[in-house]
């Protein structure tokens, strides 16, 4: 069933992140209009949508406010300035409570900010709130969250993807223009995909982990969600650059991916070569999936570019590579959860040790996935093991990576479903650990070689179960590392093109439903 | 003969030694907090070195470059790629129940040193040199006198979490029979002094910058295989070195003699009683689970830098002491006199200063020595520079200063810390020398001591010694009595 | 093939070893659970031996950066009042923690 909340409503929430700006910057409304325009929509929804963990409304007026005054100043405003945006609660942020979805950390407030939470603020992006995710942001469907599961706005019996999956639906029902997503495994990508909007993983290394709550450091990269592609690259322009406190920081400057977004939007593709990758699809994909895909590289195609097959043979080892690589270095990464320095402490009463304590404040404080994963990467890691598991599964890492190099010298991008599957009810895979993990089927080639990969809609299926509700679907364009504006400029040049548009385009002003 | 010596007769011993090394930058190793020792409890921390959720390590580029200095003084290859890596086990004073570590990629491997014992050398292998981050400190309240054990709880402090420690292993050194204790604590001495004339650390083993585990092992002289090692930690003097050594060497003959099995354990030193206890017995073993470190690139030292360090390297204690054998001109005596007082370096710098040996020997082993000795400190840190003991030399010869008034020169320089030359200059400090002065004085010492003046015209000399004593004290001991003596024969027409 | 793919048989004894190492209290019910399911995830992960050869360098990072380093320069620390207001439990400016029954490794 449709839930009403992806219709516009002629407010001023219906704006992309380009529109917003623009208006402030005409004077056409301010900053603390359009921030208060948001609140009222999240105040309105989101108890059926549940997309935020937090709300700061408080934080966030002072945030516009401050903008409307430099305004007012006459002083320069960044491309975003006074654009609400929504974060993902595994960043950290000063003052504004932070949880990573996970009840081990319910109450903490951190004491400093994440690069990417100061760059935002330095750009004047107004930061609504936190958006739930699955905890530590392990899962794909918002379902491990320790608080309660998000809705997918296209139908609220379904789950918004994830890990991001608060941000994806904050996003997708204009509660926010903007979002933060993280990407370990397809993170942003895939909930991107199943609520209709866009996402970008980017290059791994171009926008700094300082300050991100880690699950996979060698996986983990943040990114930007938007509803459009050009939204989505603004947003990308403000949070990545070198961070000297991320040692794994790229430190030359990234491609310019507003432009190459403005240049994708020509719809011209002539000359760029497309490939499609043979093993991401066919069996175990939902049917209209694949025909919005394939629809999808036929637009392509119309666009001018040359379309070939290539092959990527070790992508199907990606999964089981990720699910031991992720959980190994999740295990140590959590470590540090021990109810010594902050968060939780459960059954301190004075007569159990700090072990007993310690194992006690673990088991209540993480749910059933993140101690699943910690276990498995505790085994990955044990003596005696390590080279079976973890080193095979680093190898893995080293022949996907080989696979992208060879296809990348046949073409300029690969492309791909973004998920086999459109959204899937609330509750359907949960008792399943494996079927959970097939959501990241063709999401996880990229993460494990440290490329870039966007998410751009593509049309809409129904999930052949009999239910007629369309779904939407993602189309996911990968490039070599480094060149995230090559995904930006296919999937904005997509964008201009497609026959189907996934979102609604504004209309004249309604009463607020 | 001691139950040591009989020990011997029947084992023989292998040990080992983990040393860590607090080094001395000014900033942590993986974040700016500053390593300052004795500051408020928790005042040093900050998001990465208390590991709060979402910070990262960016590694300290002076620890790197001490460490690979160090390696280099040890003689060790230095890797060309090499990781940090994480060490996984929960401990409330390690922030990330995580150490940042090296594992089986170390900055420095395969180096040596040699150190003398008895006038022998004897060559101890060093296995690996590695960085690694240190922990913070717990404090046990209740139970006991604060120890771990039957405490109600324990209270930590962060401030040393995160301070660069660099570990050096060596091999496990067989075939120093009853030598063994002797060989580790020269081993420990002479690694200290290394690592203090790199300036690479403040060495202080009293506050823990510098920190010994020492492994032990006997097997039955003539066995093929070593015995089972026990690892002793908490060994925090040089002298505790060698009795630890030594006293686990009897307690393990003691468990031998009686047929017991030796345990792979971990024993803790015990300053006051000189004998280790055991640690607590963990209900398992331990599995650190190492992987490389992903919040950290790998290090890859240019070869061509590291060859610049080397060629940089101070001159290390050997060295030095070997040039002290060619260069000092000093018997074997004088040479070990000088060893054994620990003030090599200082009698060196004080020839490098421009003295002659035998003189800087004898200030380094005689006044100096006793100025220490009185204070209570080494005569390295009494206050006294080797160059203005040089230049103390050099007033004497030149006549200057008597020995007298050298001495009370170096008194001056410790209650001042001025330098020598003010201290003569201020408290007027200087051989009277002019002739009128000494003539004047000595007339009147004359015509006040009749009898004494007639006994000498008459030809009883050494009665002008009174004659000499009163002058001296008229010229409150500036003179020079050889001077004074010959003035007053020649008034006294005895000359 | 470089290495066997290792026993994926996770018994009850495995995992209550585990999450003694993990510190994760488990409860009899959820030592089953886990056994199967870790049993089934290893038991499908265990495929990465099937392709990696021993020629094939181990990717670590993915990143191709080296010797990234920072000044010794002290910058300063938080104050002590915000790192010790998220504690459970502060007693002299310290973190009190209870009782501490193992020794350090």
């Amino acid at each position: 069933m449709t839930s009403g909340l992806r219709e516009a409503t002629g407010a001023l929430t219906d704006l992309d992140a380009a529109a917003v700006a623009a208006a402030i910057a005409d004077g056409q409304a301010s900053a603390v209009e359009v921030t208060q325009a948001h609140l009222d929509r999240i105040a309105a929804i989101d108890g059926q949508l549940r997309a935020f963990l937090h709300v700061d409304a408080e934080g966030a007026l002072a945030a516009a406010a401050a903008v409307d005054e430099r305004h007012r100043a006459g002083e320069p405003l960044g491309p975003l300035a006074g654009v609400p945006l929504a974060m993902k609660d595994v960043v950290v942020t000063e003052g504004v409570p932070t949880t990573a979805g996970s009840k081990i950390l319910q109450g903490w407030v951190p004491p400093y900010d994440a690069t990417i939470s100061a760059r935002i603020k330095a750009a004047g992006v107004v930061m609504l709130g936190k958006t739930n995710m699955d905890e530590f942001a392990m899962g794909s469907s918002t379902e491990n969250s320790a608080y309660f599961a998000t809705r997918n706005p296209w139908d609220l019996d379904r789950i918004p993807g994830g890990s991001s999956g608060g941000s994806s639906a904050a996003v997708a029902a204009f509660e926010a223009p903007l979002a933060i997503g993280t990407d370990t495994g397809g993170s942003i990508r895939q909930p991107a995909a199943v609520t209709g909007i866009v996402g970008h993983k980017p290059t791994y290394g171009a926008v700094s982990r300082y300050g991100l709550i880690a699950f996979s450091s060698s996986l983990d990269q943040a990114g930007p969600l938007g509803r459009t592609v050009l939204d989505t690259a603004l947003l990308h322009q403000v949070i990545a650059g070198h961070d000297p406190l991320d040692s794994t920081s790229i430190p030359q400057p990234g491609p310019d991916v507003v432009a190459a977004a403005r240049e994708g939007a020509r719809a011209d593709l002539r000359g760029l070569r497309v490939g499609v990758v043979r093993e991401l699809g066919g069996e175990g994909y939902q049917s209209g999936v694949l025909a919005a895909f394939d629809a999808a590289v036929e637009v392509l195609r119309g666009l001018g570019a040359d379309v070939i097959e290539v092959s990527c043979p070790h992508f199907e080892y990606a999964l089981a590579a990720y699910y031991l690589i992720a959980p190994s270095e999740c295990s140590s990464n959590l470590a540090r959860f021990d109810a010594v320095r902050y968060g939780l402490r459960v059954g301190d009463d004075g007569t159990r040790s700090l072990e007993e304590v310690m194992s006690a404040t673990r088991k209540a404080g993480f749910g059933a996935e993140v101690k699943r994963r910690i276990m498995i990467g505790t085994y990955a890691l044990s003596s005696g093991y390590y080279e079976a598991y973890y080193g095979q599964a680093q190898k893995v890492r080293t022949l996907i990576a080989g696979d992208f190099t060879s296809a990348f010298t046949r073409c300029d991008v690969l492309v791909s479903p973004t998920s086999p599957f459109v959204a899937f009810r609330v509750g359907e895979r949960v008792a399943d650990p494996m079927a959970m993990y097939v959501n990241d089927l063709c999401t996880l080639p990229a993460s494990l070689a440290g490329t870039p990969a966007i998410s751009v809609p593509c049309g809409l299926a129904a999930d052949g179960s009999g239910d007629p509700t369309r779904l939407p679907v993602g189309l996911q364009v990968m490039a070599p590392a480094l060149a995230d504006d090559r995904c930006y400029r296919v999937a904005a040049a997509f964008e201009a093109a497609r026959p189907e548009p996934t979102l609604p385009e504004p209309t004249l002003p309604e009463a607020a439903r | 003969m001691s139950a040591y010596d009989e020990l011997l007769t029947r084992y023989q011993p292998v040990i080992g030694l983990e040393t860590h090394v607090e080094l001395g930058t000014a900033s942590k190793m993986f974040c700016g907090c500053s390593t300052e020792f004795g500051a408020p409890p928790n005042t040093h921390t900050c998001p990465v070195c208390l590991g709060l959720p979402g910070a990262l390590p960016v590694a300290n580029a002076d620890a790197i470059e001490s460490t690979i200095r160090i390696g280099l003084a040890l003689n060790c290859t230095i890797a060309s790629w090499c990781r940090f890596a994480r060490k996984n086990y929960f401990y409330p004073d390690m922030p990330k129940n995580f150490q940042t570590s090296q594992y089986d990629e170390p900055l420095c491997v395969d180096g040596y040193l040699d150190v003398e014992v008895n006038g022998a050398l004897r060559r101890i292998g060093i296995e690996r040199v590695h960085l690694e981050e240190d922990t913070g400190k717990n404090t046990h309240v209740g139970g006991a006198t604060g120890r771990i054990h039957g405490a109600d709880y324990s209270l930590v402090d962060f401030n040393r979490a995160g301070i660069p420690l660099v570990e050096i292993v060596t091999r496990p050194v067989p075939g120093l029979g009853a030598e063994a204790p002797a060989v580790a604590r020269a081993y420990v001495a002479e690694l200290r002094d290394i690592l203090r004339t790199l300036g690479v650390s403040d060495v202080r083993m009293e506050q823990g910058s510098l920190r010994c585990d020492v492994n032990t092992s006997l097997a039955p002289v003539g066995a093929t295989q070593w015995g089972t090692r026990t690892e002793t930690k908490n060994v925090n003097s040089l002298r505790s070195v060698e009795r630890a050594v030594r006293s686990e060497m009897l307690r393990q003959a003691t468990l031998l003699d009686a047929g017991t099995r030796i345990v792979q354990e971990t024993r803790h030193f015990s300053e006051a009683t000189g004998d280790t206890r055991p640690g607590r017995s963990k209900e398992e073993a331990t599995d650190y689970r190492y992987f490389p470190e992903p919040d950290l690139v790998p290090m890859a030292p240019d070869p061509a830098w590291v060859e610049a360090l080397r060629v940089a390297l101070p001159e290390l204690p050997a060295a030095r002491r070997a040039r002290v054998r060619t260069e000092l001109d000093l018997s074997p005596e004088d040479l070990l006199a000088v060893s054994n007082a620990g003030v090599t370096d200082l009698v060196l710098a004080t020839v490098d200063a421009g003295a002659p040996a035998g003189e800087a020997r004898n200030w380094w082993l005689g006044y100096l020595a006793q100025q220490a000795n009185g204070r209570d400190v080494e005569a390295a840190d009494l206050g006294v520079e080797p160059a203005q003991v040089a230049r103390l030399i050099a007033l004497v010869a030149d006549g200057t200063l008597s020995a007298a008034l050298a001495r009370q020169a170096v008194d001056g320089v410790l209650e001042t810390g001025a330098d020598m030359d003010t201290v003569v200059a201020e408290r007027g400090l200087a051989v009277v020398s002019d002739s009128g002065t000494l003539t004047e004085a000595a007339d009147k010492a004359i015509a006040g001591n009749p009898d004494v003046a007639e006994k000498v015209r008459g030809g009883k000399l050494p009665a002008v010694g009174v004659l000499v004593g009163a002058v001296m004290k008229a010229t409150r001991g500036q003179a020079d009595a050889a001077t004074v003596r010959q003035i007053l024969l020649e008034r006294l027409g005895a000359g | 093939m470089s290495n066997p793919i290792p026993p994926t048989r996770i018994s009850r004894a495995d995992v209550a070893h585990l999450a003694r190492l993990a510190r994760l209290d488990v409860t009899e019910e959820e030592v089953d659970v886990f056994a199967g399911q870790l049993d089934v995830i290893l038991g499908s992960v265990a495929r990465v031996a099937e392709v990696a050869a021993a020629d094939i360098a181990p990717t670590s990072h993915a990143v191709p950066l080296t010797n990234v380093v920072r000044p010794d320069v002290v910058v300063p620390s938080l104050p002590r009042a915000a790192i010790l207001a998220g504690a459970p439990s502060v007693e002299d400016d310290k973190f009190r923690v209870p009782r501490i029954l193992v020794d350090p490794a």
